[in-house]
């Protein structure tokens, strides 16, 4: 019996004297492969950056939105809510009697115009006070946060981020400064340590005034959230319980309230965006299986090509059962040569999406290159098979025949 | 005991609606070590009958045996160990595996039978030298001449040293001079022994051999020997 070293020699020798053939075989391999692990790489990258994100909101953090949803992550009802009542300022220093909170922040949030000297630029106000600094850990690059003081009362001072420091004040100095905010003044106080993206609102582009400041710009008396700090995560069921209970009181014993933790909601967003990866890696693995098609063909028109070598080989002594094993090894070595390449280009492909979106951590996950290569290489020898028995079958003297 | 032994041969192909008899009736014993020249007209069935000896083809009915032993009978795989272990081809048109070198060429049959490449080394070289293409090793067929295309392939028909050789027309596409070559090599082989059975159209090669076999409509038309000297 031939071995299999020789079997694999003569393959090899088979496949890289057709370079066409293999090139065009390897090549429908490869872009399969390679679709697949950028895909993923894409999907895993985008779900990382999601968990990342919501991960630095801290883990220990309570969000009180107005208004009953009924489930308790995002999903398709999470924004759509029946006539609430509004959470005030008063409902948030309530809050702080809950024996699990160690923090809380009142939040409105409005978009506005900031000016400085003639400069003038579309910005996000945030109003709420002292705390919210601690509860969304933002450092001070300069200056200093919003003071202590009655949530009523509003100073007009505000803390700015350190990209409208430097569109507004460029390097000369902002602490001190006056700008106009809407159609009030505001002495700047701080200026926030640049921080990069934040999911949502880039603190880096944000103008923060204390509450009752911003509820007077915008006119209005409700909140558009509570942010709470629970004592620490073991702490935050008890917290949560503890809040509604306030609230309820609050609002004539009615539930009106939804409370978001971030475990819900970055458990949703995982699921989310996990199952967006796993649908992609499954589109991605249908170019494989054209793939495999392919390969047959190609296989199929190989042996067309080589059919006196098939004859002759068979003259020579070779039993079926040899030639099937040639022609299928040749088949197995082109698509492992092809998922191997399609590796390559693959995370050469994740690597420049990288370099393009440094914030987004797009590898590929281990699973979708396991089963990237594996769908390739197990297509390429399936569809491998046939041609294969086919060659086996051929009529040594008909096959000799041919020229 | 002949070495070869046929029986009532028919083989019969079926063209669409009609049938083509191909062999009718064969009858035939060859001895060991023979040298066999097998002529007659194109149709006559030459082909078919040494497709049929070198178990490329099965009869549609009698019995073939070869060295006492009936091969109709044996399944495809045993078959194809009786070719590698016992037959040797050379065809009119070499069948040299193009991309190969002559080297990997004449290996081919050991690589089919597994012998291992320290032995494959020695015997190919020694095939090599034995047939003159000693400098010729590295090439690919298509930097050979027909001469030593033919050399190559019957160089690769005989690593295995098999029982019999088995040529059609193995001259047909060389010119004279190399073709009476080719031919004194086959018979130089014949006279170590092995037998040696040649499908030839010129009748001047064909009246070299020992005994003479002509073919008509699938029949042996006559079977002369020469008487040995
Ligand atoms: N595969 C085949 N199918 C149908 N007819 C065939 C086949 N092979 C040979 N024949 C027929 O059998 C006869 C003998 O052919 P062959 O042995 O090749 O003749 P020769 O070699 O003497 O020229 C011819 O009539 C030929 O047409
Ligand atoms: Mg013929």
């Amino acid at each position: 019996m031939m071995r299999s070293r020789d079997i694999l020699g003569f393959a090899t020798r088979a496949a890289t004297a057709y370079p066409m053939r293999t090139g065009l075989m390897m090549l429908a391999m490869a872009i399969g492969v390679a679709a697949v692990v950028l895909l993923t790489a894409l999907g895993d990258g985008a779900r990382r950056y999601v968990v990342r994100e919501f991960s630095a909101l801290g883990s220990s953090l309570i969000i009180v939105l107005p208004g009953r949803t009924e489930t308790g992550g995002v999903g398709a009802g999470s924004f759509v809510t029946n006539t609430p009542r509004d959470l005030t300022v008063d409902d948030a220093a309530a809050l702080l009697r809950a024996g699990g909170v160690t923090r809380v922040a009142p939040l409105v949030l409005g978009n506005s115009e900031i000016a400085y000297r003639g400069k003038l630029r579309e910005v996000m106000v945030i109003g709420t006070t002292r705390a919210f600094a601690d509860i969304r850990n933002y450092r001070l690059g300069q200056g200093r946060f919003l003071p202590e003081e009655d949530w009523r009362r509003g100073s007009a001072v505000a803390v700015i981020g350190a990209t409208l420091h430097q569109e507004l004040f460029g390097a000369g100095p902002a602490l001190g400064k006056m700008i106009r905010v809407g159609d009030r003044r505001y002495r700047v106080i701080g200026v926030l340590a640049a921080s990069g993206s934040g999911l949502g609102m880039n603190a880096d582009e944000l103008v923060i005034v204390p509450v009752a400041a911003a509820q007077a710009l915008f006119n209005a008396a409700s909140l558009f959230r509570i942010f709470a700090e629970a004592r620490d995560r073991d702490a935050v069921p008890a917290a949560k319980t503890q809040i509604l209970d306030i609230l309820k009181a609050r609002h004539d014993g009615e539930e009106d309230v939804t409370l978001i933790t971030q475990d819900a909601v970055l458990g949703t967003f995982d699921r989310i965006l996990g199952a967006l990866t796993l649908a992609v890696a499954g589109i991605a693995a249908i170019s494989l299986a054209v793939a495999g098609i392919l390969v047959m063909n190609v296989m199929l028109v190989a042996i067309t090509q080589r059919t006196s070598e098939i004859g002759l080989l068979k003259a020579l002594g070779a039993t079926g059962g040899i030639i099937r094993l040639v022609f299928l090894t040749e088949a197995a070595l082109l698509s492992i040569a092809g998922a191997f390449a399609g590796l390559l280009l693959g995370h050469l492909g994740a690597w420049g999406l990288r370099l393009l979106f440094p914030a987004l951590p797009a590898y590929p996950p281990d699973w979708a290159i396991a089963a990237g290569l594996g769908t390739a290489i197990v297509t390429g020898v399936l569809f491998g098979v046939m041609p294969a028995r086919h060659a086996a079958t051929l009529d040594p003297v008909d096959a000799l025949s041919k020229r | 005991m002949a070495q070869i032994e046929l029986d009532n041969i028919q083989r019969i192909f079926q063209l669409g609606d009609s049938e083509v008899h191909a062999l009718q009736d064969i009858q035939l014993r060859i001895d060991a070590g023979d040298y066999v020249s097998v002529m007659g007209p194109s149709g006559s069935g030459k082909s078919t009958l040494l497709n049929l000896l070198g178990l490329l083809d099965r009869p549609n009915a009698g019995h073939y045996r070869l060295e006492g032993r009936d091969v109709t009978t044996l399944s495809a795989d045993e078959q194809a160990r009786v070719r590698r272990e016992r037959i040797g081809f050379v065809f009119q048109s070499f069948h040299l595996v193009p991309r190969l070198t002559a080297e990997e060429n004449i290996a081919l049959p050991l690589l089919l039978a597994g012998i291992p490449p320290h032995d494959r080394k020695a015997r190919v070289a020694q095939a090599l030298d034995d047939f003159g293409l000693a400098k010729r090793g590295d090439h690919r067929p298509d930097q050979l001449s027909g001469g030593q295309r033919q050399r190559v392939a019957i160089a690769r028909a005989t690593i295995m040293q098999p029982a019999m050789l088995l040529a059609d027309e193995p001259t047909g596409n060389l010119d004279r001079a190399t073709g009476e070559e080719v031919t004194s090599l086959l018979e130089t082989l014949n006279g170590r022994g092995v037998t040696l059975i040649v499908v030839t159209h010129d009748p001047h090669m064909g009246q070299r051999a020992h005994r003479q076999i002509r073919m008509e409509d699938g029949r042996i038309d006559s079977d002369s020997q020469r008487p040995t000297p």
